[in-house]
């Protein structure tokens, strides 16, 4: 009746181990005799080693003999506990007299408060069809919170307007550097590479028709139109959206919005506002400046690589470049800082109250923004079509 | 700064509190919450951790919105008023945050600037002024330019009390203000609430379940109880301690033993 089969590995390796073995002193009471080194680097049995004497049926009480126990920690409690566990719903009565005192101290310490009744409900997973449901719902909800804030932004951008409400310059200014002229670095440096991979793509393309004359259109109207808005889109999502997110959720967590609240300060006109419209107005700037980049970097591909005329390439841009492709790319970047802003200041005011909240916060309010500057482009795309332009 | 006509004031309670319910969502926190805060009184707001005592305020100056049941100040429901007009009350709050609260982006002197150049006419000198009045009420003298990061927590929490008192509010809110200073700073805070009442004559609700600042400084107080979701206990927290029969108020105000914590507040 050796329960202490597991053991033996340990014993060969040269690990203490721990070891029970199962008596049984009468038909209906058996004894768990605890021995050798319970330690958490050392080996040991596990209750499915013993368990399969407790099936026997007529058994009714347990008792223990530790006197052969020498060091323990940890792992004999876990032991006991899954034991006492498991011989409470077999209804067999254990007597923990034969335990060290410290043991039985301890045992009786972990059960003196009872589990609270629905606690464990808390962090389940429904059934699959309720679990999609609830992800609707929650979609459904986030459209309408999205919407709400929307129009309190609205709201305040009107109460500003008729001069009911200020707009704090001095952090406007701020966020107007951050926005603005931070980005130029890494704004110049994308949209170069933008303005390169387009002119080279284009160049195999056209080469086969010897049409690389025709890199410098595809370039200009590619950077205009699209890529500009885009690349500037994505990068200031990614740069600002976030850091927006992040300084609204920390102040959510350091409880300062609620500070400002409390003043009868409006978090809407005092927080997002002022970065809403730092965003908005430098999107368009940033956009122009990433259009004029982009081309450079085509002409570097077309002069440096196809052996084209830089005088040939330069003309060939101007003459088709329209301000109606321009115009269209600013508009464009306008809509999208607006959004980026709108998604980053809406996830950081959304945010929970602890460290990963804010984390999360800011990874939503990039992926927000992206998501709706994508849509926000197709629809463009179809009015551009609808308007022939 | 908040001018009322003394015909108002003897009408009603300062503060009064009734039916409220708080909920997040479908989980009630509390039910028909019921009490008055007299004018000029210290009430304190006691109970277990996580029994809802920092939701109770949150409800009190108007962060979250009553499941029922409504708070008055003065005779006028605030949790019923217009946006508009809740505005113009909350003026007359002042809160102090947990953690202080400061805005972490403003120096000390311009946290406490920012109320005044919002709501008041003063010249930016005279604001000044105030702010370094407001510091060194609450002990932070020269620290003006400092920012909330180069202070340590209870400087932090003092900052933001000098915030709170910036508009000579009718009522100061404290969220757990000695959480985490150590006795004596501890006891220096209770002391200033308790001169600032004084002097200001503002009525005072604080959240707290530090033992020692109950009996010091508490005129009245209300127990929340998290097992029966609502208040089980009213009034001067030294005669709870010797009246009161319930179980739970009674062990958590003798800290579960039968030790008379109020000789230390005496001392």
């Amino acid at each position: 009746m050796s329960a202490s089969a597991r053991a033996a590995t340990g014993r060969d390796a040269g690990l203490p181990s721990g070891h029970v073995e199962v008596v049984r002193k009468r038909p209906d009471a058996i004894e768990l005799e605890l021995s050798g080194t319970w330690i958490v680097r050392g080996a040991r049995p596990t209750i499915a080693d013993v368990a399969r004497d407790f099936a026997e049926p007529g058994l009714r009480r347990v008792t223990f003999d530790a006197s052969a126990l020498d060091k323990w920690d940890s792992t004999i409690l876990t032991f006991l506990a899954a034991l006492l566990d498991d011989l409470r719903e077999r209804k067999v009565e254990a007597d923990l007299a034969g335990l060290p005192a410290g043991i039985r101290r301890l045992i009786e310490l972990a059960e003196t408060v009872p589990e609270k009744e629905g606690a464990r409900t808390v962090g389940r997973r429904g059934p699959w069809l309720a679990r999609l449901g609830d992800a609707a719902v929650d979609v459904a909800r986030g459209a309408g919170e999205f919407l709400a804030f929307v129009g309190e932004v609205t709201v305040a951008v009107f109460n500003v307007l008729r001069l009911r409400a200020r707009v704090p310059l001095a952090d406007l200014w701020l966020f107007v550097q951050h926005t603005g002229a931070d980005a130029l670095p890494i704004v110049t440096l994308i949209s170069f590479l933008v303005g390169l991979i387009l002119a080279f793509v284009g160049a195999v393309q056209l080469q086969q028709f010897g049409a690389t004359l025709y890199v410098a259109n595809l370039v200009q109207i590619g950077m205009a139109r699209e890529m500009g808005a885009i690349m500037t889109g994505v990068i200031m999502a990614g740069r600002t959206g976030a850091a927006f997110a992040a300084q609204l959720g920390t102040m959510r967590v350091t409880e300062e919005i609620d500070a400002l609240m409390t003043l009868g300060l409006k978090p809407i006109e005092y927080l997002v506002l002022p970065r809403v419209i730092a965003l908005s107005v430098m999107m368009p700037l940033l956009c122009v400046y990433s259009d004029v980049v982009g081309i450079i970097g085509g002409t570097a591909v077309g002069v440096g690589l196809l052996d084209q005329n830089f005088a040939q390439y330069v003309q060939q841009t101007l003459r088709y470049a329209t301000l109606t492709q321009f115009v269209i790319g600013i508009v464009k970047s306008f809509v999208f800082g607006i959004l980026i802003a709108l998604s980053g200041c809406l996830r950081g005011m959304q945010c929970g109250s602890s460290a990963s909240a804010v984390g999360d916060a800011a990874t939503s309010a990039v992926v927000t923004s992206i998501v709706l500057l994508v849509v926000a482009d197709g629809i463009f795309a179809v009015i551009c079509n609808a308007l022939n332009v | 700064m908040a001018v009322r006509d003394e015909h108002e004031r003897s009408d009603a309670p300062h503060i009064e509190v009734r039916k409220l319910t708080m909920a997040y969502g479908s989980f009630v926190l509390m039910r028909d919450l019921d009490f008055t805060v007299e004018r000029g009184k210290i009430f304190v707001i006691m109970g277990g951790s996580g029994s809802g005592k920092s939701t109770l305020l949150k409800h009190m100056i108007g962060l979250l919105e009553p499941a029922r049941g409504e708070v008055l100040y003065d005779g006028e429901s605030f949790t019923g008023a217009t946006p508009e007009r809740r505005l113009e009350m909350l003026r007359g709050f002042g809160v102090t945050f947990q953690q202080g609260a400061l805005w972490s982006s403003m120096t000390l002197a311009e946290n406490v600037a920012l109320p005044l150049s919002e709501y008041t006419d003063l010249e930016p000198a005279e604001i000044r002024e105030i702010c370094c009045l407001k510091l060194a009420l609450v002990g932070l003298r020269g620290f003006e330019d400092y920012y909330p990061s180069q202070i340590s927590g209870g400087m932090r929490k003092r900052a933001g009390l000098a915030r709170a008192i910036a508009l000579d509010p009718d009522v100061l809110f404290f969220d757990e203000p000695s959480a985490g200073l150590d006795p004596i700073s501890s006891r220096l805070l209770d002391d200033l609430i308790l001169a600032l009442r004084d002097s200001l004559g503002s009525t005072v609700v604080i959240v707290t379940h530090e033992l020692a600042s109950i009996f010091a400084i508490g005129d009245d107080s209300v127990f929340l109880d998290a097992e029966s979701r609502t208040a089980i206990a009213h009034g001067n927290p030294r005669q709870l301690l010797e009246h009161c029969d319930n179980p739970t108020v009674h062990r958590f105000l003798t800290r579960g033993g039968e030790m008379d914590p109020t000789r230390e507040a005496h001392e």
